[in-house]
């Protein structure tokens, strides 16, 4: 460390003896990802960025409305309906010109999980759903990547660190193997938060990391933290490392780009929703019945498959037509099969299993054409 | 012999933040019990701590157990 203007910079916390030019010399050297530029990831950046982790990547595909400034603290009125990720990046440049920012104002999926995780040696996530959050948990697993996890409910958040280094290490579905369905756990939009929490959960995230790349303190591995605002109450439990995790978790590269988290999240009746690759491939197979839920006159008219025609309103009462162990209803859109669905799943119950076609015969021709 | 079981999260709004369950052999017998108190919980999502060890399957309590009720959190 022989420049002077770092040496000033972080003189406060080289001077503590167990951190040393030694802890910020393996500050700047690090490289951190953090996905969710959101309540949890403004506080944790801010905190990182003034520390002086050398490289961080920023991942958000939201841009900044006026009802996250009351938690979202990095962001004023002026940035409202631009990139989190672009505007995060420029406001903490400012507050360390000498560290390396990088914004990616994408959606995180499983293509670009990997190769991004690739880039980087700690993964902090501060995103808002399950889904990317099982997504990112399985991608750090195969990979072998330490990741700093933090969720917040209302009043409550929780933190912890999994380290993804020997078997034995816990990581998040151990605690909770299955992704809960849609409707079964709410979300901060649909149960509110108190703005200053994510404050505190964020905060505690970037001190997991920090102490991680400095190698001081004791880490939250294989302890989940649990805190209150309301009554300022922790709770931390000890975690132990399942047998059953392993086999929940995709086993190579090839399977964990295959897995749809979107559907492992979805509700039962979303779940009955096929892409057209799957409707094509299963019309291949046979033993399906294929059944148009539209009105009679409705075109485009289908001569492509064999299928049945029984409009939505008449379809309880001519099920009997129905023989196939397969149904996949279809309709113009994909909204009044859907509905086919519910009404075919309650008569026929486990006796068949019942699809419908996302995007509906619209889309399938489109696709035709394009092929 | 009595229990003691913390509820966090959608879960306290349910239960309370603290309840105390009689007659509870193992957590089974446990969870049954809240059940038949509080049916909201039967659809709830949560795992089951026992003296701050997060256990699967059906574990023994004794008078001194205290159990915690935990949901995801999802939000960021």
């Amino acid at each position: 460390m022989n420049d002077q203007n770092l040496y000033e910079r972080y003189h406060r916390q080289i001077i503590l003896p167990e951190f040393g030019e030694e802890g910020q010399e393996k500050l700047l050297a690090a490289k951190v990802l953090v996905i969710g530029a959101g309540g949890l990831g403004c506080p944790a950046l801010q905190y990182l960025v003034a520390a002086g982790i050398g490289t961080i990547g920023i991942v958000d595909d939201d841009v900044v409305a006026l009802n996250n400034l009351h938690r979202q603290v990095l962001y004023s009125v002026n940035d409202i309906g631009l990139s989190k990720a672009e505007r995060a990046a420029d406001i903490l440049q400012k507050l360390n010109p000498g560290i390396k920012i990088i914004s990616y104002q994408e959606r995180l999926v499983n293509q670009n999980s990997l190769v991004l995780f690739e880039e980087y040696d700690i993964i902090i996530d501060g995103t808002d759903n399950f889904s990317t959050r099982y997504m990112i948990n399985d991608a750090c697993v195969l990979l072998n990547k330490p990741l700093v996890y933090g969720a917040i409910s209302q009043f409550e958040g929780q933190v912890s660190l999994f380290r993804n280094k020997n078997e034995d290490d816990v990581n998040y579905r151990d605690i909770f193997p299955d992704p809960p369905k849609d409707g079964e756990v709410l979300n901060c939009a649909e149960a509110g938060v108190l703005g200053v929490l994510p404050g505190i959960i964020g905060t505690m995230m970037a001190n997991e990391t920090i102490k991680l790349i400095a190698g001081i303190g004791e880490a939250l591995v294989n302890q989940l933290f649990t805190y209150n605002a309301l009554n300022n109450q922790v709770y931390t439990l000890n975690l132990t490392a399942r047998k059953e995790t392993r086999s929940l978790i995709p086993k190579d590269e090839k399977e964990f780009l295959r897995t749809d988290y979107i559907w492992l999240c979805a509700s039962p009746i979303q779940q009955a929703e096929i892409d057209i690759d799957i409707f094509n491939s299963m019309i291949a197979k046979g033993n399906v019945d294929v059944i148009d839920v539209r009105e009679l006159h409705e075109v485009p008219t289908v001569n492509e498959f064999d299928h049945i025609r029984i409009p939505l309103a008449q379809l309880s009462d001519n099920t009997s037509k129905i023989k196939a162990e397969n149904v996949i209803a279809f309709c113009q859109s994909g909204k009044r099969s859907l509905q086919a669905t519910k009404i075919l799943s309650g008569i026929f119950g486990a006796g068949k299993k019942v699809y419908s076609l996302r995007g509906g015969i619209v889309e399938w021709k489109k696709q035709k054409q394009t092929v | 012999m009595s229990v003691k079981v913390i509820l966090f999260g959608k879960l306290a709004e349910i239960a309370g933040s603290s309840v105390s369950v009689a007659k509870a052999a193992d957590t089974d017998g446990l969870i049954q019990a809240l059940h038949k108190d509080y049916p909201a919980l039967t659809s709830a999502k949560y795992v089951i701590a026992v003296d701050k060890q997060i256990i699967n399957g059906n574990t023994e309590l004794n008078k001194n157990s205290t159990v915690a009720l935990l949901p995801p959190f999802s939000g960021g």
